[in-house]
């Protein structure tokens, strides 16, 4: 690509592809920021204004709002906290030769195959139930009352069913990168005296740095958007105590046939998505150079 | 202090015999070299006597104490690997550190050891850089800054040169024999290099699959072959071996002769052969020619011997410098 002749070319060859990515891209986006300026409710589709920014005045004044953005912060932490712990435990227990590797291997990764909605349902129907659950009759034989989960812990027990989903995912990626770890330096390591303990903070946690970084990265933009989860779990409530930014602008738009309003809201995500990236690449991203 | 006994050593994996009953002694202070073809178990007894890996059987006595079951660190010796195995996300010094960080060594005599260590080893410029930032003879250099600090009672050294250039190879033998001087620590040295085996050592040790060969001075080693192997590992050119009536008539299965003992001549000698190609190296030429009879044979001739190829010489052997060997490969007499 040396030449300015290769350097056109190479040009004009992208160049449809780039086009057609950033239309598919724009276009949604444009004609959500349009939306997001209108007076357009689906129950009253004939008396449609322009009202500039309005709808960002309501959603964002709405006092639900700082709550489900309290929500979407407290949920987006909390399962990054337990997965990335929780998985890197779970990598260095599936590093080690054990019996039946490749089985515990495949046993760990199949929570992610399974559809958000089924776990929640599995979840919310046989192991949460307060009556016929799973986790009631656990706490009915060691003679304790059973916990009604969502209605007293909706916010843990979210939390609890996102994190299972993403466990494997971390493990995985963690597992990949544990195994890279170069033998004759935990054999030098051995030789300086390190024990465990010191073995993993010193040595092995610098070298999957980069791995928890990715992990972090890539589920934090997942869990923004959480839906499912909470859709079929506690829609949101009881009151609003479950409910985050994507479940908010849905209830906006499907429930209040708000186009406009829903619109917004869908921008101001966009926006609190993007300041929360910023944010992870300032903290962590700096492990993803060199 | 710093001796190391070996006692009927044994290692297998699975069903591979990788030791076979190794008896060893390293005196205190020695600078001992293990040597050996390829796949003799080099590296292997060495990561027993570090305790990287379990003995099968037998016993390593080290300081006259039983160390056989005494965990790696514990066994107060330091390695150094070929691959250096330094710790990427640490800077030199704190590579250098490590070990006495783990033994919770208050931090100004960890400052201290790791300023002397990096003295020694002209590391004072690089101590904050990290390992990828450095050299390889520099990096090699840190490997023994790690081990250095530690006042380990024993070196020990797994082809530590071999990922170096010719030129800095030399420059860090030298310096490893220096250090050995100025420490009077106990090393042993793997390396399947005789010329680094012939010039470090006191003591060399000959592995042949997985048994000891033959314990000596380089001197005795190369003067007094216990065996057929010995005889052709060391040495470079390798020892001419001839078997047949010249060994029958001096009542041997074989004898052997180094090239630097051979005479040549244009006249007359004992075998007669044709040069098929010879060496110039300046100092002297090495002639490597096919014997009639004897099969081919190298010879060291002094300075800047005028031969072509497909000339006939004569050679002869210096007799009181042949060795002779019996039917199992045995060495005979003296
Ligand atoms: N972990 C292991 N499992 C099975 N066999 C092994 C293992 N480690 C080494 N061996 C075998 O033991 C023998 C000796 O290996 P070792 O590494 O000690 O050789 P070496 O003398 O160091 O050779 P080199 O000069 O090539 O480094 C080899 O035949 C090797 O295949
Ligand atoms: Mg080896």
């Amino acid at each position: 690509m040396a030449t300015q002749q290769t350097r056109v070319a190479g040009r004009l060859l992208v160049a449809p592809s780039v086009i057609l990515l950033f239309l598919w891209m724009i276009v949604p986006l444009a004609m959500t920021l349009y939306f997001s300026t209108l007076r357009y409710s689906l129950l009253d589709s004939d008396n449609v204004s322009f009202v500039f920014l309005q709808n960002y005045g309501y959603f964002l004044s709405d006092p639900n709002f700082f709550s489900a953005l309290v929500n979407t912060l407290v949920l987006v932490g909390s399962v990054l906290v337990i997965s990335v712990v929780g998985g890197i435990l779970v990598a260095l227990l599936m590093d080690q030769p054990i019996f039946g590797q490749s089985f515990v291997r495949l046993m760990v990764i199949a929570p992610f195959f399974v559809m958000p909605t089924v776990s929640a349902l599995v979840w919310k129907n046989l192991l949460m139930n307060p009556v016929s659950g799973l986790f009631a009759w656990i706490a009915h034989s060691l003679g304790l009352p059973a916990i009604d989960w969502f209605t007293n812990w909706p916010m843990l027990s979210v939390i609890l069913i996102v994190s299972w989903q993403w466990l494997p995912f971390a493990s995985l990626i963690l597992l990949t990168a544990l195994q890279s770890f170069d033998e004759e330096q935990k054999e030098a390591a051995t030789l300086d005296g390190a024990g465990a303990i010191p073995f993993f903070f010193y040595l092995v946690l610098p070298h999957i740095a980069r791995a928890i970084t990715v992990v972090i990265l890539i589920e934090t933009i997942f869990l923004l958007s959480v839906f499912a989860e909470i859709l079929v779990t506690t829609a949101g409530g009881p009151g609003v105590a479950t409910t985050n930014i994507a479940f908010l602008v849905y209830k906006q738009a499907l429930l209040n046939f708000d186009v406009g309003g829903a619109s917004a809201g869908g921008i101001v995500a966009v926006v609190l998505a993007n300041i929360v990236a910023i944010f992870l690449m300032r903290i962590v991203g700096k492990n993803l150079e060199s | 202090m710093g001796s190391i006994e070996l006692k009927s050593v044994r290692k297998s994996f699975g069903a591979v015999d990788v030791i076979n009953g190794v008896n060893l002694t390293i005196p205190d202070g020695a600078f001992t070299v293990f040597v050996g073809p390829s796949g003799c178990g080099k590296s292997t007894l060495l990561r027993l006597i570090a305790g990287l890996e379990d003995t099968s059987s037998g016993q390593i006595l080290i300081d006259g104490k039983d160390a056989t079951n005494i965990g790696p660190a514990q066994r107060g010796l330091a390695m150094v690997f070929q691959s250096y195995a330094l710790y990427p996300h640490m800077s030199v010094r704190g590579n250098i550190a490590f070990a006495l960080k783990m033994a919770k060594q208050p931090v100004d005599v960890i400052d201290q050891k790791v300023k002397r260590a990096a003295g020694i080893l002209n590391l004072t410029d690089y101590l904050d850089r990290k390992p990828r930032q450095l050299s390889g003879g520099q990096r090699q250099r840190v490997a023994i800054g790690r081990a250095i600090v530690r006042e380990p009672k024993a070196f020990l050294f797994d082809e530590p040169l071999s990922n170096l250039d010719a030129a800095l190879r030399v420059q860090m033998r030298l310096e490893i024999g220096d250090l050995h001087h100025s420490l009077k620590t106990t090393m042993i040295y793997v390396t399947h290099d005789q010329v680094e085996a012939m010039t470090m050592a006191d003591q060399i040790v000959v592995l042949d699959r997985g048994a000891v060969a033959q314990v000596g001075s380089p001197l005795e080693l190369y003067n007094k072959p216990n065996g057929l192997f010995v005889a052709r590992f060391i040495g470079s050119p390798t020892m001419n071996i001839v078997t047949g009536p010249s060994a029958d008539k001096r009542g041997a299965a074989t004898i052997g002769i180094r090239p630097e003992h051979l005479q040549l001549s244009k006249t007359s000698g004992e075998w007669s052969a044709r040069v098929r190609i010879a060496e110039h190296l300046g100092s002297d030429t090495f002639v490597y020619v096919e014997g009639e009879g004897v099969g081919p044979m190298t010879v060291r001739a002094e300075g800047e011997a005028e031969l072509k190829p497909g000339e006939r010489v004569f050679l002869t052997p210096i007799e009181d410098r042949l060795h002779k060997f019996d039917k199992d490969g045995k060495r005979i007499g003296a």
